[in-house]
Protein backbone atom coordinates (compact mmCIF):
# COMPACT_ATOMS: atom_id res chain seq x y z
CA UNK A 1 0.00 0.00 0.00
CA UNK A 2 1.87 3.47 -0.95
CA UNK A 3 0.43 6.90 -1.35
CA UNK A 4 0.98 10.05 -2.06
CA UNK A 5 0.33 12.78 -0.13
CA UNK A 6 -3.28 11.65 1.39
CA UNK A 7 -4.14 8.31 3.36
CA UNK A 8 -7.18 7.24 4.31
CA UNK A 9 -7.15 6.55 8.53
CA UNK A 10 -9.54 5.38 10.77
CA UNK A 11 -8.59 5.23 14.55
CA UNK A 12 -10.68 5.27 17.90
CA UNK A 13 -10.24 8.42 19.93
CA UNK A 14 -11.80 8.18 23.39
CA UNK A 15 -14.05 5.47 22.70
CA UNK A 16 -15.28 7.25 19.51
CA UNK A 17 -14.12 6.33 16.23
CA UNK A 18 -12.95 9.09 13.80
CA UNK A 19 -12.10 8.95 9.91
CA UNK A 20 -9.83 11.20 8.00
CA UNK A 21 -7.89 11.67 5.07
CA UNK A 22 -4.19 12.86 6.22
CA UNK A 23 -0.67 13.96 4.39
CA UNK A 24 1.65 10.84 6.05
CA UNK A 25 3.62 13.64 7.33
CA UNK A 26 0.79 15.36 9.91
CA UNK A 27 2.15 14.20 13.22
CA UNK A 28 -0.33 12.91 15.77
CA UNK A 29 -0.30 15.91 18.07
CA UNK A 30 -1.13 18.24 15.34
CA UNK A 31 -4.16 15.91 14.37
CA UNK A 32 -5.54 15.45 17.90
CA UNK A 33 -5.00 19.00 18.54
CA UNK A 34 -6.15 20.98 15.30
CA UNK A 35 -8.32 17.73 13.07
CA UNK A 36 -9.95 16.41 16.21
CA UNK A 37 -9.94 19.90 18.50
CA UNK A 38 -8.53 18.09 21.46
CA UNK A 39 -6.54 20.59 22.73
CA UNK A 40 -5.85 19.32 26.16
CA UNK A 41 -2.73 17.58 24.29
CA UNK A 42 -0.03 20.03 24.19
CA UNK A 43 3.26 20.70 22.57
CA UNK A 44 5.96 22.05 24.72
CA UNK A 45 8.85 21.30 23.17
CA UNK A 46 8.36 19.73 19.83
CA UNK A 47 11.69 17.67 20.37
CA UNK A 48 10.72 14.74 22.25
CA UNK A 49 11.67 15.54 25.40
CA UNK A 50 9.20 17.49 27.49
CA UNK A 51 6.28 14.64 27.39
CA UNK A 52 3.39 17.51 27.28
CA UNK A 53 2.08 15.87 24.11
CA UNK A 54 1.77 12.42 26.01
CA UNK A 55 -1.57 10.43 24.81
CA UNK A 56 -2.37 6.61 25.29
CA UNK A 57 -2.22 4.42 22.43
CA UNK A 58 -3.41 1.02 22.82
CA UNK A 59 -3.08 1.76 26.48
CA UNK A 60 0.72 2.54 26.55
CA UNK A 61 2.17 6.17 26.95
CA UNK A 62 3.36 7.69 24.11
CA UNK A 63 4.24 11.15 22.76
CA UNK A 64 1.97 11.99 19.91
CA UNK A 65 4.61 15.08 18.72
CA UNK A 66 6.57 11.66 17.54
CA UNK A 67 4.40 9.95 15.93
CA UNK A 68 2.56 10.42 12.42
CA UNK A 69 -1.30 10.07 12.29
CA UNK A 70 -0.76 7.46 9.60
CA UNK A 71 0.80 5.05 12.09
CA UNK A 72 -2.43 4.70 14.46
CA UNK A 73 -4.79 3.93 11.84
CA UNK A 74 -6.79 0.94 13.42
CA UNK A 75 -5.40 1.90 16.99
CA UNK A 76 -6.90 3.12 19.78
CA UNK A 77 -6.08 6.27 21.40
CA UNK A 78 -6.69 8.09 25.08
CA UNK A 79 -6.32 11.79 25.29
CA UNK A 80 -6.71 13.85 28.66
CA UNK A 81 -10.27 14.47 27.12
CA UNK A 82 -10.54 10.73 27.84
CA UNK A 83 -9.44 10.77 31.52
CA UNK A 84 -12.79 12.06 33.94
CA UNK A 85 -15.04 14.60 33.31
CA UNK A 86 -15.35 18.13 35.69
CA UNK A 87 -18.68 16.50 36.95
CA UNK A 88 -16.72 13.51 37.85
CA UNK A 89 -12.73 13.89 37.90
CA UNK A 90 -10.86 10.99 37.89
CA UNK A 91 -9.04 10.15 41.29
CA UNK A 92 -6.10 11.70 39.58
CA UNK A 93 -7.79 14.58 38.49
CA UNK A 94 -8.75 14.95 42.22
CA UNK A 95 -5.70 14.41 43.25
CA UNK A 96 -4.12 17.09 40.95
CA UNK A 97 -6.59 19.53 42.89
CA UNK A 98 -5.95 18.29 46.24
CA UNK A 99 -2.35 18.00 46.45
CA UNK A 100 -1.89 21.07 44.38
CA UNK A 101 -0.11 19.08 41.62
CA UNK A 102 0.08 22.28 39.00
CA UNK A 103 0.65 25.42 38.72
CA UNK A 104 0.32 27.32 35.32
CA UNK A 105 -1.02 23.09 34.21
CA UNK A 106 0.68 23.20 31.35
CA UNK A 107 2.63 19.52 31.71
CA UNK A 108 -0.71 18.41 33.56
CA UNK A 109 -2.35 16.59 30.92
CA UNK A 110 0.93 14.74 30.01
CA UNK A 111 1.12 13.97 33.71
CA UNK A 112 -1.91 12.80 33.83
CA UNK A 113 -1.47 10.21 30.97
CA UNK A 114 1.77 8.93 32.38
CA UNK A 115 0.44 8.50 35.70
CA UNK A 116 -2.65 6.97 33.92
CA UNK A 117 -0.62 4.19 32.45
CA UNK A 118 1.78 3.70 35.50
CA UNK A 119 -0.83 2.91 37.76
CA UNK A 120 -2.50 0.72 35.56
CA UNK A 121 0.71 -1.62 35.58
CA UNK A 122 1.79 -0.51 39.15
CA UNK A 123 -1.48 -0.16 41.51
CA UNK A 124 0.66 0.32 44.41
CA UNK A 125 3.62 2.02 43.45
CA UNK A 126 6.65 3.20 45.83
CA UNK A 127 7.84 7.19 45.64
CA UNK A 128 10.41 5.47 43.35
CA UNK A 129 8.17 3.73 40.67
CA UNK A 130 6.03 7.22 40.23
CA UNK A 131 9.21 9.70 40.36
CA UNK A 132 10.81 6.74 37.27
CA UNK A 133 7.01 7.07 35.72
CA UNK A 134 6.89 10.33 34.73
CA UNK A 135 10.15 10.56 34.10
CA UNK A 136 8.96 11.49 30.32
CA UNK A 137 7.34 14.67 31.54
CA UNK A 138 8.86 17.83 32.75
CA UNK A 139 7.81 20.51 34.64
CA UNK A 140 9.34 23.96 34.97
CA UNK A 141 6.71 25.03 37.72
CA UNK A 142 6.48 22.93 40.75
CA UNK A 143 9.97 21.02 41.51
CA UNK A 144 7.59 17.76 41.21
CA UNK A 145 7.17 17.17 44.95
CA UNK A 146 2.93 17.83 44.72
CA UNK A 147 2.70 15.93 41.22
CA UNK A 148 4.20 12.88 43.08
CA UNK A 149 1.94 13.57 45.88
CA UNK A 150 -1.20 13.59 43.60
CA UNK A 151 0.05 10.60 42.14
CA UNK A 152 0.36 9.11 45.57
CA UNK A 153 -3.37 10.32 46.44
CA UNK A 154 -5.10 8.34 43.27
CA UNK A 155 -3.62 5.71 43.69
CA UNK A 156 -4.88 5.16 47.55
CA UNK A 157 -7.87 6.65 46.43
CA UNK A 158 -8.12 3.85 42.99
CA UNK A 159 -7.17 0.98 45.15
CA UNK A 160 -9.64 1.62 48.05
CA UNK A 161 -12.63 1.32 45.82
CA UNK A 162 -11.00 -1.73 43.87
CA UNK A 163 -11.27 -3.45 47.18
CA UNK A 164 -14.56 -1.85 47.74
CA UNK A 165 -16.24 -3.33 44.93
CA UNK B 1 9.64 20.70 13.16
CA UNK B 2 7.64 20.09 10.07
CA UNK B 3 9.18 17.11 8.28
CA UNK B 4 9.50 17.10 4.50
CA UNK B 5 6.75 15.56 2.70
CA UNK B 6 6.98 12.59 1.53
CA UNK B 7 5.20 8.21 0.68
CA UNK B 8 4.28 6.09 3.01
CA UNK B 9 3.73 2.66 2.71
CA UNK B 10 2.82 -0.06 5.35
CA UNK B 11 3.75 -3.69 4.00
CA UNK B 12 2.54 -6.52 5.78
CA UNK B 13 5.28 -8.88 5.15
CA UNK B 14 8.85 -9.05 5.35
CA UNK B 15 9.15 -10.36 1.31
CA UNK B 16 6.81 -6.99 0.42
CA UNK B 17 8.96 -4.60 2.79
CA UNK B 18 12.39 -5.63 1.23
CA UNK B 19 10.83 -5.44 -2.29
CA UNK B 20 9.99 -1.72 -1.58
CA UNK B 21 13.86 -1.06 -0.57
CA UNK B 22 14.70 -2.60 -4.19
CA UNK B 23 12.71 -0.07 -5.64
CA UNK B 24 13.30 2.70 -3.39
CA UNK B 25 16.76 2.56 -2.49
CA UNK B 26 18.69 5.24 -0.91
CA UNK B 27 15.67 7.03 -1.01
CA UNK B 28 13.85 4.67 1.45
CA UNK B 29 13.72 5.11 5.15
CA UNK B 30 12.53 1.93 7.64
CA UNK B 31 10.44 3.38 10.22
CA UNK B 32 10.50 0.74 12.96
CA UNK B 33 10.17 2.79 16.09
CA UNK B 34 10.72 6.00 14.90
CA UNK B 35 12.01 7.49 18.27
CA UNK B 36 15.36 7.97 16.68
CA UNK B 37 14.07 8.64 12.62
CA UNK B 38 11.12 11.11 13.65
CA UNK B 39 12.63 13.70 15.22
CA UNK B 40 15.71 13.81 13.23
CA UNK B 41 12.66 14.07 10.10
CA UNK B 42 11.48 17.16 12.15
CA UNK B 43 14.17 18.67 12.12
CA UNK B 44 14.93 17.71 8.44
CA UNK B 45 18.16 16.44 8.88
CA UNK B 46 16.41 13.39 7.59
CA UNK B 47 14.41 13.60 4.68
CA UNK B 48 13.36 10.07 3.23
CA UNK B 49 11.25 10.22 0.24
CA UNK B 50 9.59 7.13 1.00
CA UNK B 51 8.64 5.59 4.50
CA UNK B 52 8.40 1.80 4.69
CA UNK B 53 6.73 1.35 7.73
CA UNK B 54 7.31 -2.17 9.23
CA UNK B 55 5.09 -2.10 12.28
CA UNK B 56 2.60 -4.41 11.29
CA UNK B 57 5.18 -7.12 10.00
CA UNK B 58 4.21 -10.06 12.40
CA UNK B 59 6.68 -12.82 13.80
CA UNK B 60 9.53 -9.83 14.45
CA UNK B 61 8.93 -9.13 18.08
CA UNK B 62 10.45 -12.09 20.28
CA UNK B 63 13.05 -12.71 22.85
CA UNK B 64 14.13 -16.45 23.54
CA UNK B 65 16.84 -18.81 23.85
CA UNK B 66 17.09 -20.97 21.29
CA UNK B 67 20.17 -22.99 19.71
CA UNK B 68 23.14 -21.52 22.06
CA UNK B 69 21.77 -17.86 21.48
CA UNK B 70 20.12 -15.24 23.39
CA UNK B 71 17.53 -14.25 19.79
CA UNK B 72 15.64 -10.59 20.06
CA UNK B 73 13.48 -9.58 17.07
CA UNK B 74 14.48 -6.00 15.76
CA UNK B 75 10.62 -4.71 16.60
CA UNK B 76 11.26 -5.88 20.20
CA UNK B 77 10.34 -3.07 22.29
CA UNK B 78 12.91 -1.63 24.62
CA UNK B 79 9.43 -1.77 27.29
CA UNK B 80 9.35 -5.55 26.04
CA UNK B 81 12.83 -6.68 27.38
CA UNK B 82 12.15 -4.56 30.43
CA UNK B 83 9.32 -6.87 31.19
CA UNK B 84 10.95 -9.99 29.91
CA UNK B 85 11.76 -12.33 33.19
CA UNK B 86 14.24 -13.72 30.81
CA UNK B 87 16.42 -10.69 30.92
CA UNK B 88 16.05 -9.51 34.16
CA UNK B 89 17.02 -12.73 35.19
CA UNK B 90 19.72 -13.94 33.15
CA UNK B 91 21.23 -10.62 30.68
CA UNK B 92 21.22 -7.88 33.52
CA UNK B 93 23.34 -5.94 31.02
CA UNK B 94 20.92 -5.41 28.72
CA UNK B 95 18.17 -4.38 31.53
CA UNK B 96 20.72 -2.04 32.11
CA UNK B 97 21.25 -0.58 28.77
CA UNK B 98 17.00 -0.69 28.38
CA UNK B 99 16.20 0.95 31.28
CA UNK B 100 19.09 4.17 30.57
CA UNK B 101 17.21 4.84 26.85
CA UNK B 102 15.22 7.80 27.06
CA UNK B 103 12.42 7.98 29.31
CA UNK B 104 8.70 5.62 29.73
CA UNK B 105 7.38 6.73 26.27
CA UNK B 106 9.75 6.53 24.39
CA UNK B 107 10.89 3.06 25.09
CA UNK B 108 7.35 2.09 24.38
CA UNK B 109 7.97 2.75 21.16
CA UNK B 110 11.49 2.36 20.57
CA UNK B 111 12.90 -1.18 19.29
CA UNK B 112 15.93 -2.53 19.55
CA UNK B 113 16.37 -3.49 15.80
CA UNK B 114 16.22 0.35 15.34
CA UNK B 115 18.32 1.06 17.86
CA UNK B 116 21.08 -0.60 15.82
CA UNK B 117 20.07 0.20 12.61
CA UNK B 118 19.83 3.75 13.16
CA UNK B 119 24.08 3.90 13.29
CA UNK B 120 24.21 6.49 15.75
CA UNK B 121 26.77 6.58 18.55
CA UNK B 122 24.77 7.97 20.69
CA UNK B 123 22.67 5.23 21.15
CA UNK B 124 23.06 2.53 23.64
CA UNK B 125 22.49 -1.15 22.57
CA UNK B 126 25.31 -0.88 20.10
CA UNK B 127 28.13 -0.30 22.90
CA UNK B 128 26.39 -3.57 24.75
CA UNK B 129 26.31 -5.75 22.03
CA UNK B 130 29.48 -5.02 21.44
CA UNK B 131 30.46 -6.16 24.77
CA UNK B 132 28.52 -9.05 23.97
CA UNK B 133 29.72 -9.62 20.82
CA UNK B 134 26.36 -9.98 19.77
CA UNK B 135 25.86 -10.88 15.77
CA UNK B 136 23.00 -8.83 13.60
CA UNK B 137 20.51 -10.98 11.37
CA UNK B 138 20.07 -9.13 7.83
CA UNK B 139 17.55 -10.01 5.90
CA UNK B 140 17.39 -9.26 1.89
CA UNK B 141 16.00 -10.28 -1.18
CA UNK B 142 18.84 -13.19 -1.02
CA UNK B 143 17.51 -13.76 2.48
CA UNK B 144 19.74 -13.72 5.80
CA UNK B 145 23.03 -12.62 5.87
CA UNK B 146 24.94 -12.62 9.89
CA UNK B 147 26.89 -10.09 10.39
CA UNK B 148 29.55 -9.95 13.06
CA UNK B 149 28.42 -6.52 15.60
CA UNK B 150 32.11 -5.47 15.31
CA UNK B 151 31.86 -5.11 11.96
CA UNK B 152 28.12 -3.63 11.45
CA UNK B 153 28.78 0.02 12.62
CA UNK B 154 30.77 1.54 9.64
CA UNK B 155 30.69 5.53 10.43
CA UNK B 156 28.31 8.01 11.30
CA UNK B 157 24.61 7.06 11.06
CA UNK B 158 25.59 4.00 8.85
CA UNK B 159 25.77 0.48 9.00
CA UNK B 160 26.86 -2.77 7.10
CA UNK B 161 23.18 -2.70 6.01
CA UNK B 162 22.75 -2.81 2.20
CA UNK B 163 20.17 -0.30 1.54
CA UNK B 164 17.82 -3.39 0.07
CA UNK B 165 18.24 -5.36 3.75
CA UNK B 166 16.75 -4.67 6.71
CA UNK B 167 18.04 -5.66 10.59
CA UNK B 168 15.36 -8.61 11.31
CA UNK B 169 17.25 -10.14 14.63
CA UNK B 170 20.05 -9.68 17.02
CA UNK B 171 21.70 -12.51 18.49
CA UNK B 172 24.02 -12.94 21.90
CA UNK B 173 25.93 -16.04 22.43
CA UNK B 174 24.58 -17.55 25.64
CA UNK B 175 27.37 -16.45 28.14
CA UNK B 176 28.85 -19.24 30.08
CA UNK B 177 28.34 -19.82 33.65
CA UNK B 178 30.25 -17.21 35.98
CA UNK B 179 29.50 -14.18 33.76
CA UNK B 180 27.87 -10.87 34.53
CA UNK B 181 27.96 -7.67 32.72
CA UNK B 182 26.28 -3.96 33.44
CA UNK B 183 25.86 -0.67 31.85
CA UNK B 184 26.96 2.56 32.89
CA UNK B 185 25.72 5.87 31.50
CA UNK B 186 26.62 9.72 32.73
CA UNK B 187 24.11 11.74 31.25
CA UNK B 188 22.97 15.70 32.08
CA UNK B 189 19.34 14.23 33.28
CA UNK B 190 17.11 11.07 33.26
CA UNK B 191 16.35 11.15 29.24
CA UNK B 192 19.72 12.24 27.87
CA UNK B 193 21.83 11.05 25.55
CA UNK B 194 25.16 9.67 26.94
CA UNK B 195 27.71 11.92 27.93
CA UNK B 196 29.31 8.70 28.02
CA UNK B 197 28.26 5.09 28.58
CA UNK B 198 30.50 1.91 29.28
CA UNK B 199 29.03 -1.51 28.66
CA UNK B 200 31.31 -4.56 30.13
CA UNK B 201 30.64 -7.80 30.36
CA UNK B 202 32.96 -10.30 31.98
CA UNK B 203 33.54 -14.57 32.26
CA UNK B 204 35.67 -15.56 35.17
CA UNK B 205 36.95 -19.08 36.11
CA UNK B 206 36.63 -20.27 39.40
CA UNK B 207 39.81 -18.72 40.69
CA UNK B 208 38.01 -15.35 39.42
CA UNK B 209 40.21 -15.21 36.06
CA UNK B 210 39.30 -13.13 33.18
CA UNK B 211 38.50 -15.73 30.51
CA UNK B 212 36.44 -13.60 28.19
CA UNK B 213 36.18 -9.53 28.85
CA UNK B 214 34.03 -7.25 25.97
CA UNK B 215 33.86 -3.77 26.39
CA UNK B 216 31.43 -0.79 24.18
CA UNK B 217 31.49 2.54 24.99
CA UNK B 218 29.09 5.21 23.56
CA UNK B 219 29.09 8.41 22.18
CA UNK B 220 32.68 8.76 22.55
CA UNK B 221 33.34 8.43 18.80
CA UNK B 222 31.74 8.64 15.24
CA UNK B 223 30.73 5.15 15.59
CA UNK B 224 30.11 3.00 19.32
CA UNK B 225 32.97 1.40 19.99
CA UNK B 226 34.99 -1.94 21.08
CA UNK B 227 37.42 -1.02 23.40
CA UNK B 228 39.63 -4.30 22.28
CA UNK B 229 43.05 -3.34 23.81
CA UNK B 230 41.39 -3.43 27.29
CA UNK B 231 39.58 -6.53 26.34
CA UNK B 232 43.13 -8.53 25.19
CA UNK B 233 44.16 -7.05 28.16
CA UNK B 234 42.24 -8.58 30.37
CA UNK B 235 41.66 -11.91 29.34
CA UNK B 236 43.55 -14.19 31.75
CA UNK B 237 44.04 -11.86 34.26
CA UNK B 238 43.01 -11.64 37.99
CA UNK B 239 39.79 -9.17 37.66
CA UNK B 240 41.43 -7.05 40.82
CA UNK B 241 41.90 -3.22 41.34
CA UNK B 242 44.76 -3.07 39.65
CA UNK B 243 44.01 -4.54 36.62
CA UNK B 244 40.42 -3.22 36.54
CA UNK B 245 42.50 0.13 36.48
CA UNK B 246 44.68 -0.54 33.88
CA UNK B 247 42.00 -2.14 31.43
CA UNK B 248 39.85 1.19 32.31
CA UNK B 249 42.63 3.64 30.69
CA UNK B 250 43.17 0.96 27.80
CA UNK B 251 39.51 1.80 27.28
CA UNK B 252 40.25 5.47 27.85
CA UNK B 253 42.66 5.35 24.98
CA UNK B 254 40.37 3.66 22.54
CA UNK B 255 38.09 6.91 23.51
CA UNK B 256 37.98 9.83 20.80
CA UNK B 257 35.23 12.20 21.92
CA UNK B 258 34.07 15.72 20.62
CA UNK B 259 33.80 18.74 22.93
CA UNK B 260 30.19 19.42 22.79
CA UNK B 261 27.21 20.51 25.42
CA UNK B 262 28.02 17.86 27.20
CA UNK B 263 30.93 18.82 28.38
CA UNK B 264 35.05 19.03 26.68
CA UNK B 265 36.27 16.24 25.11
CA UNK B 266 39.13 15.45 27.93
CA UNK B 267 36.18 15.34 30.51
CA UNK B 268 34.61 13.03 28.76
CA UNK B 269 37.85 10.80 28.45
CA UNK B 270 38.53 11.20 32.11
CA UNK B 271 34.69 9.78 32.31
CA UNK B 272 35.35 6.97 30.39
CA UNK B 273 38.45 6.01 32.38
CA UNK B 274 35.87 6.23 35.59
CA UNK B 275 32.96 4.19 33.94
CA UNK B 276 35.03 1.44 32.78
CA UNK B 277 35.84 0.89 36.20
CA UNK B 278 33.04 1.09 37.86
CA UNK B 279 30.79 -0.93 34.82
CA UNK B 280 33.88 -4.29 35.40
CA UNK B 281 33.67 -3.73 38.70
CA UNK B 282 29.91 -4.45 38.87
CA UNK B 283 30.06 -7.12 35.87
CA UNK B 284 32.90 -8.70 38.00
CA UNK B 285 30.47 -8.63 41.26
CA UNK B 286 27.24 -9.98 39.18
CA UNK B 287 29.64 -13.01 37.76
CA UNK B 288 30.70 -14.28 41.13
CA UNK B 289 27.16 -14.18 42.51
CA UNK B 290 26.16 -16.78 39.52
CA UNK B 291 27.03 -20.67 39.94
Amino acid sequence: MTSKNAVDITVKVNGKEHSATVEPRLLLVHFIREHLTLTGTHIGCDTTNCGACTVLLDGRAVKSCTLFTVQVDGRELRTIEGVGNTSALHPLQEGFKEKHGLQCGFCTPGMIMSACALLEKKPHPTEEDIRWGISGNLCRCTGYQNIVKAVQYAAEKMSASATQS
Amino acid sequence: MIPKAFDYCRPKTLPEAISLLQQHGDAAKILSGGQSLIPMMKMRLAQPEYLIDINQIGGLDYIKEDDGYLKIGALTREADLEASDLIRSKYPLILDTAFSIADPQVRNLATVGGNLAHGDPANDHPATMLALNAEVIATGPQGQRIVPIKDFFVSLFTTALQPNEILTEIRIPVPPARSGGAYFKLERKVGDFATVGVAAQVSIDAKATCQQAGIGLTNVGGTPIKAEKAEEFLRGKALDDGNISLAASLAADDAHPSSDLRGPADYKISMVRELTKRALTKALNRASQER
